[in-house]
């Protein structure tokens, strides 16, 4: 089953539209064939205009390249490429049963009809949905639409798999189930993927290298823990996970906040801000810093408490602890002085 | 695929849909030109006159001024009638409602002579009604009407009217001030597009005014009929040019008055 | 429905709005329809008359053009409307507004001056009269054959059906398109498998509302006074002219119900109330 797939390489890829927005900035991506790569980002960031200039439905400004593999494919339209596409909203043909969906690729490149019954049967077996094969789509659930979009597409054989915001439309337990479901049929298929997603917990779950983009630019490409634990400036640090800021003044060694004073190892002095990751952070007995809760979150097997008074923002802070936290109480938090990150915006 | 190079299907289509424009367009523009060149047959070389449409406006004046009293007392009838029909119809959802709006577009759905010929029959013989213009206006009322409900009816289907009526009842209005305070006003846009229908609708009317009109009782169409087949065409021109001055203005506020067009998708065209 | 306290109080006031819609449309629709129907089977031959429309050669004739003419016109008009109206819903350039007013604004003329557009262009000092001549030597004139009636029906009926085919274009989820385009389709694949399908209830509504439109229109085929009899002219003549009045009314009533089995068609397809007029 495994398709091995096709490399891709994007050169000073840009998107200017014709009303004068320029949706993304020339930017130069390479994948790996194989590779699953997540574009990340919030919706404006120009992830969907990327995906749409490797798919052939969009054009990119004159100087942009697109290759798969050794193959030079700026000038060949989306209908020449070879690419399977899963859209938000399914785009399944309403006037067609699931299984001409399914066969459509396949009859519109005169598939004779043998072969394509085969690779028709094969496809609803691999999604596991043969007895939906008369529904038409109105009948179907969003799951199920979803699984026929996959097979409709995966049906041609492409040498990459484009999908763009394909659990979006789902409710959050079904999107869980999906994505396990997705993660495992792209490794069992090997081939290319390129996967856009606003929501960074899907991005970790699924990617390979994630490409963190906003406005147009591309903030950072990594694998899922580089971006998380490296991230490279303030932007990708808040938007993937949780960031808690910290600002006052460092000297002597220290940095001196409101609610006390941590070591400080940088050669930075001065009034500065730094980011650190919520679970970097404990709660202690005496110590530390010192604040008062804002609100406790009783999450069951964890309480989230925001701290006052230590920053001169709210700090997120979580334990496991067992005992009731009540606001208007004081804490003490501990950090560990190397979770701090100074970042450039 | 270079979105700027338009392709050779993109041209051919063009040349197509202005060509059908023009087969729209260039009718109109020789009529208004005969109506204003002194002799057609030499074209504008003749030079420009209003002499045709002064001679329209001394044949013709009480068809025109019969028309748009016609058309307003129309519009008047309407308004009174059918605003708070709308009213009703978009309240209480039941089988019977919904019974009388089918009912109501019955009139357009059935050819104006066969609604011309069937109030022939069975008021034919009252002479001064049959004789009088109030005849041609129960015509006009019954082919308007759904027009102006239908219009008020989407307007207010469309705010949550149940909500607005209860809060102004629990602030103490009564029925007719919740009907004139809250209803009314909130119909404004449904009004004037309802009215701007009704006035072009009525102005142009023909296909029942030619049964149920008499030698007295003629409106601007009616006229139009009567002179492209017995005048010069200049004439029959200049009466045309009358007729459009009247209803392009009409024409543009219903486009005004009703949503703006935008076209669909950015940088993609048709392939 | 409405909290029950309000509901039952305003039940009076929403009669009383309701009884001038009512009375109106009971005296001056119900009772003249019923006594249309009356008296198309009282005449001489009782209610053999309403079959007079199939058995008589001249009645049928006309009906018989008259569906031929409507059906011809409505398959015309979509043609040349979801290729010119698609066009312009899904392309930007200057001039584009204008030429979509162009193609819009006969919508309200009525059927005395399409006709008199039609001896414009055809008649015996038309523009295509003119033009074949310079070109041909001979001067085509077809403005009072069948040819200028077709041509006069589709002059009001294009405005109509481009307004409602660009409103459903609009709807078109793009989606589908591109879904089908990078499974291989071809442009006229896309067209054949998705646009075309899409349109479907627009075409199924604008088309009857076409073709409803055209069994009843008058004015046009008055203006042109051709040799060729519609419906509603066989109508006309056979009451101002013969005195025929049970035959008028039985056809009247015939025709009535042929327009009205239309518009009922494009209604359910269309899921919401529509209207022809001309």
């Amino acid at each position: 089953m495994s398709d091995g797939g096709v490399a891709i390489r994007l050169e000073r890829c840009g998107k200017t539209f014709d009303d004068g927005t320029r949706a993304v900035a020339p930017l130069d991506l390479e994948i790996a064939a194989g590779e699953t790569i997540v574009l990340l980002g919030p919706s404006g960031c120009g992830k969907t205009t990327t995906l749409r200039m490797i798919a052939g439905l969009e054009a990119p400004d004159p100087g942009g390249r697109v290759r798969f593999g050794a193959v030079d494919v700026t000038e060949i339209p989306i209908e020449r490429r070879n690419v399977g596409m899963v859209f938000q909203s399914y785009a399944l043909f309403p006037n067609m049963s699931v299984a001409d969906n399914v066969a459509y690729g396949l009859r519109v490149r005169r598939v004779e009809a043998g072969a394509r019954a085969a690779r028709l049967e094969e496809m609803l077996a691999m999604m596991k949905i043969g007895e939906l094969r008369h529904r038409h789509v109105d009948q179907l659930s969003g799951g199920q639409k979803q699984r026929v979009a996959l097979a409709r597409a995966l049906a041609v054989r492409p040498r990459v798999l484009l999908l763009d915001e394909p659990l979006t439309a789902l409710d959050a337990k079904l999107r869980d189930v999906l994505r396990i479901e997705i993660d495992a049929l792209l490794r069992r298929l090997g081939m290319t993927a390129v996967y856009v997603t606003h929501d960074q917990a899907e991005a970790m779950a699924l990617g390979d290298r994630i490409v963190v983009m906003s406005h147009g630019a591309v903030e950072q490409v990594g694998r899922p823990r580089e971006i998380y634990f490296t991230p490279a400036n303030r932007f990708v640090a808040e938007f993937v996970g949780t960031m808690n800021r910290l600002r006052g003044v460092a000297r002597d060694g220290y940095l001196e906040v409101a609610g006390g004073r941590v070591p400080w190892r940088h050669d930075v002095g001065g009034e500065v801000e730094v980011l650190f990751r919520p679970e970097r952070a404990t709660v202690v007995e005496t110590g530390g810093l010192t604040g008062r809760v804002l609100t406790a979150f009783f999450l069951g097997d964890r309480t989230r408490l925001v701290v006052e008074g230590i920053s001169d923002t709210p700090l997120i802070v979580e334990t496991s602890a067992r005992t009731e936290f009540k606001p208007g109480q004081e804490v003490h938090v501990a950090i560990d002085s190397d979770a701090l990150l100074r970042l450039a915006r | 695929m270079r979105a700027r190079r338009r392709s050779r299907a993109f041209y051919a289509q063009l040349a197509f849909t202005v060509l059908v424009a023009a087969f729209l367009v260039v009718p109109v523009v020789m009529s208004i030109t005969a109506g204003l060149t002194v002799n057609f047959f030499q074209g504008v070389k003749s030079g420009l006159t209003v002499r045709w449409i002064g001679e329209v406006w001394r044949l013709y004046r009480d068809t025109i001024t019969l028309s748009l009293m016609i058309a307003l007392a129309c519009l008047a009838v309407d308004l009174v009638v059918g605003v708070p029909a709308a009213y009703v119809l978009a309240k209480a959802r039941s089988r019977w409602t919904r019974l009388v709006e089918e009912a109501l577009v019955l009139p357009i759905a059935v050819p104006g002579l066969a609604t011309a010929l069937a109030l022939i029959l069975a008021y034919g013989t009252w002479r001064e009604f049959r004789t009088s213009w109030l005849f041609i206006l129960v015509g006009h009322v019954l082919f308007t009407l759904p027009f102006m409900v239908r219009a008020v009816l989407a307007v207010l289907s469309s705010i949550d009217l149940r909500t607005l009526e209860e809060g102004a009842a629990s602030l103490g209005a009564s029925f007719w001030q919740r009907f004139t305070g809250v209803v009314l006003p909130n119909c404004r846009g449904g009004i004037l597009a309802g009215a701007l229908m009704v006035v072009t609708l009525s102005v142009g009317e023909f296909n029942m005014t030619w049964m149920l009109h008499t030698p007295l009782t003629k409106t601007l169409p009616v006229g139009l009929a009567d002179s492209y087949a017995s005048m010069r065409l200049e004439i029959g021109s200049a009466y045309t040019v009358v007729f459009f001055f009247m209803i392009i203005p009409l024409l543009i506020g219903i486009q005004l008055a009703a949503r703006p067009r935008r076209t669909a998708g950015v940088g993609e065209e048709s392939a | 429905m409405a909290a029950p306290g309000l509901a039952r109080r305003d039940r009076p006031w929403l009669i009383a709005l309701m009884l001038p819609v009512l009375v109106i449309f009971a005296a001056f629709f119900i009772l003249p329809m019923a006594r249309l129907a009356g008296v198309g089977a009282g005449g001489p031959r009782g209610l053999a008359t309403y079959a007079a429309i199939v058995t008589e050669p001249r009645y049928f004739r006309s009906l018989l053009s008259t569906l031929a003419l409507s059906a011809g016109v409505t398959v015309l008009t979509l043609a040349i409307a979801t290729l010119a109206g698609v066009f312009l819903q899904r392309n930007t350039f200057r001039g584009r507004s204008a030429l979509i007013a162009m193609l819009t604004f006969p919508l309200a003329f009525p059927g005395v001056v399409v006709g008199f557009m039609v001896i414009m262009l055809a008649g015996r000092q038309g523009l295509i009269g003119d033009i074949s001549r310079l070109l041909t030597g001979q001067k085509l004139v077809f403005a009072y054959s069948m040819a200028g009636l077709l041509m006069g029906y589709l002059y009001f009926s294009i405005p109509r059906v481009i307004l409602t085919i660009m409103a459903a274009a609009e709807k078109l989820d793009r989606n589908l398109e591109e879904a089908a385009r990078s499974m291989g389709a071809s442009a006229w694949q896309v067209v054949r498998d998705v646009i075309l399908p899409g349109l479907r209830p627009a075409f199924l509504s604008a088309g009857a509302i076409c073709f409803a439109t055209s069994m009843g229109a008058f004015g046009t085929a008055f203006t042109l006074a051709t040799e060729i009899e519609v419906l509603p002219m066989t109508i006309y003549t056979e009451f101002t002219l013969r005195a025929n009045i049970a035959l008028a009314a039985a056809l009247s009533l015939v025709l009535g119900v042929i327009t009205w089995l239309a518009l009922a068609l494009a209604r359910t397809a269309a899921g919401s109330s529509v209207a022809a007029s001309a």
